[in-house]
């Protein structure tokens, strides 16, 4: 079973294609690194894996049944911004998941059951080394610190997916690297499937089982929005979260490196000719 | 020698020019005030600062010889009534649209350009209409109030929240949260510094439609006394009347602004 299977997947804008005939399988637990040059749409792939937007063509399914038509806790969410709440702390932010899942009135929880929140939020706190700010506004955190939480956010409902979208983007080099060691043990500890965006291709190939790459092969001069972009790489990466492999839930079927086959691309200039 | 917007007065310096403009135009009104009794003791224009003494500890400090009322604050309290109300009421109104509108795509499509439209009405060109509908009694003037500044609060609220970034209403949706969720836990505390910032801006104008309500259909109240005196040029009362208006509009927004600040901390940049 796939965790993720997309089929003959299109995406326009009006007249501009941004993506096209995209087909791919993903197993549960791996790690996809998604590269690609900037405006090709590796952010597009990523929202209508997060039902933030439709496609125009084609199906996303997800442990073999229709992706949900909203965003929903089975899929979590980092953003490169504004994805924390400037108006709770840190241990709010973190708990704001359960919170809303047991309060469907009130979003909030009362007593005990706050207790019980509040513990697990400081687990999650712990785990992404932010025990000490926990009263602290999110405006008073650094980027890498906001990213951390955004990343226990997300992670507090288990969601069997999470979305990554240049994440680390803004850090600065030394804290990136933090950060990698926190995902991968993360991805190790949980078994998730993660999809990734990243401009750093040696972070794509360091983090990820695999390295999906976004290009256009087809061109028009006359207008040169008519086609999308697709998947023309799907190479494996070190995954390095695989080294100590005792943890990882699943076996990743890496496929070989290749470029994406030349008949499926002659097929498929003759039958837009 | 630094150009001048790189220098800048200390501490007393700021608090001595802050007060510069006041003691010139108390020094202006004495010497204004001085020179026309000189010329003509009757005059009414600018009362000598003996006869405001007078007239303040007349209105303000003297029951009246037959109801026994303090006649300032008789109309302090029923003008900070109307007021009161007439906010409170714009601000639930403005409050429940402006995160409607700002929020969910059929109520904006459905009701912003009618709330566009409606604010372009001039408040005070339904004030007629509004004693029409609902008599020369409390209720107009409060409406007239509500009215004048709800259109505005909405606008600004729903622009505030259309605002947000989308980011986190998505993230809000991958957490689970449904509709009301997102306005009781995302939204609504969002915007609860920028309806006080909103509320701030709409003071004054609060402060003309209710004084204008007031002097055209109210027994008491600050704007009804100010007209009534204006019939016997009663300077000596207008001009403590306007001033202890501005004192009192001032003193709510001063309140406004430490209320913001002291709920809302996460809104301070670091
Ligand atoms: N809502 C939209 N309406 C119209 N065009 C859009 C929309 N969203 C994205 N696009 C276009 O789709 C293309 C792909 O955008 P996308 O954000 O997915 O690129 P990206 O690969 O994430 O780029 P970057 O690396 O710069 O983040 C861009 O040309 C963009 O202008
Ligand atoms: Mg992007």
């Amino acid at each position: 079973m796939s965790a993720i299977a997309v089929r003959g997947l299109w995406k326009a804008y009006g007249d501009r294609s941004v993506l096209e005939r995209i087909d791919l399988d993903v197993a549960s637990g791996e790690f996809c690194t998604l590269v690609g040059a900037s405006g090709c749409g590796k952010t597009t792939f990523l929202r209508l894996l997060l039902s933030q937007e439709r496609p125009t063509r084609g199906d996303i399914l997800l442990e073999d049944k229709p992706l949900p038509p909203e965003p929903e806790p089975g899929r979590g969410v980092v953003f490169q911004r504004y994805s924390v709440f400037p108006h709770l702390t840190v241990l709010e932010n973190v708990i704001l998941g359960l919170e809303l899942r047991q309060s469907p009135w009130f979003g909030r929880l009362f007593g005990a059951a706050r207790r019980k929140a509040l513990e697990e939020g400081e687990r999650w706190l712990a785990s992404v080394g932010l025990t000490s700010s926990r009263n602290a506004y999110p405006a008073s955190l650094s980027g890498g610190m906001q990213q951390r939480l955004a990343i226990a956010q997300a992670l507090i409902l288990h969601p069997k997916v999470l979305l990554l979208d240049e994440p680390f983007g803004a850090l600065d080099p030394g804290i990136r690297a933090d950060m990698h060691v926190l995902i991968r043990d993360l991805w190790r500890r949980t078994g998730m499937t993660v999809f990734m965006v990243t401009h750093d291709i040696r972070e794509a190939f360091a983090l990820g089982t695999r390295v999906l790459a976004f290009d256009r092969v087809r061109h028009d001069p006359h207008a040169p929005d008519a086609y999308g972009a697709t998947i023309t790489y799907d190479l494996p990466g070190r995954g390095e979260g695989a080294e100590d492999g005792t943890l990882i839930p699943v076996h990743f079927p890496w496929k070989a490196a290749r470029p994406r086959s030349e008949e499926a691309r002659n097929a498929d200039h003759v039958s837009s000719a | 020698m630094r150009r001048l917007v790189n220098r800048h007065p200390g501490a007393a310096g700021a608090a001595y020019l802050a007060a510069l403009p006041f003691i010139v135009l108390i020094a202006a009104y004495l010497m204004g005030s001085a020179a026309r009794l000189a010329d003509n003791p009757s005059d009414k224009l600018l009362p000598a600062p003996s006869t405001l003494a007078a007239a303040i500890q007349q209105v303000a400090f003297t029951e009246d010889v037959r109801s026994g009322d303090i006649i300032l604050w008789i109309d302090t309290a029923s003008s900070l009534t109307r007021l009161g109300m007439g906010i409170a009421a714009a601000t639930a109104i403005g409050l429940a649209f402006g995160i409607a509108i700002g929020l969910i795509p059929y109520v904006r499509a459905t009701l912003a350009p009618f709330v566009a439209v409606l604010s372009m009405i001039p408040p005070l060109s339904v004030l007629p209409i509004l004693f029409i509908v609902f008599g020369l009694g409390e209720l107009a003037k409060v409406v007239l109030v509500a009215a004048g500044i709800t259109p505005f609060l909405i606008r600004d609220l729903s622009v505030r929240v259309a605002e947000l970034p989308g980011e986190q209403l998505i993230k809000a949706q991958t957490l689970g949260a449904n509709t009301w969720q997102m306005v009781v836990r995302i939204v609504l505390p969002q915007v609860l510094p920028r309806l006080i910032g909103a509320l701030r801006l709409s003071l004054g104008p609060a402060w003309l439609f209710l004084i204008a309500a007031e002097a055209i259909a109210a027994t008491e109240g600050l704007g009804y006394r100010i007209f009534l005196m204006r019939r016997y040029l009663a300077m000596d009362v207008i001009l403590p009347y306007v001033a202890w208006i501005t004192l009192l509009a001032f003193m709510l927004d001063l309140a406004l602004a430490r209320l913001s600040a002291w709920l809302f901390a996460w809104a301070r940049p670091a």
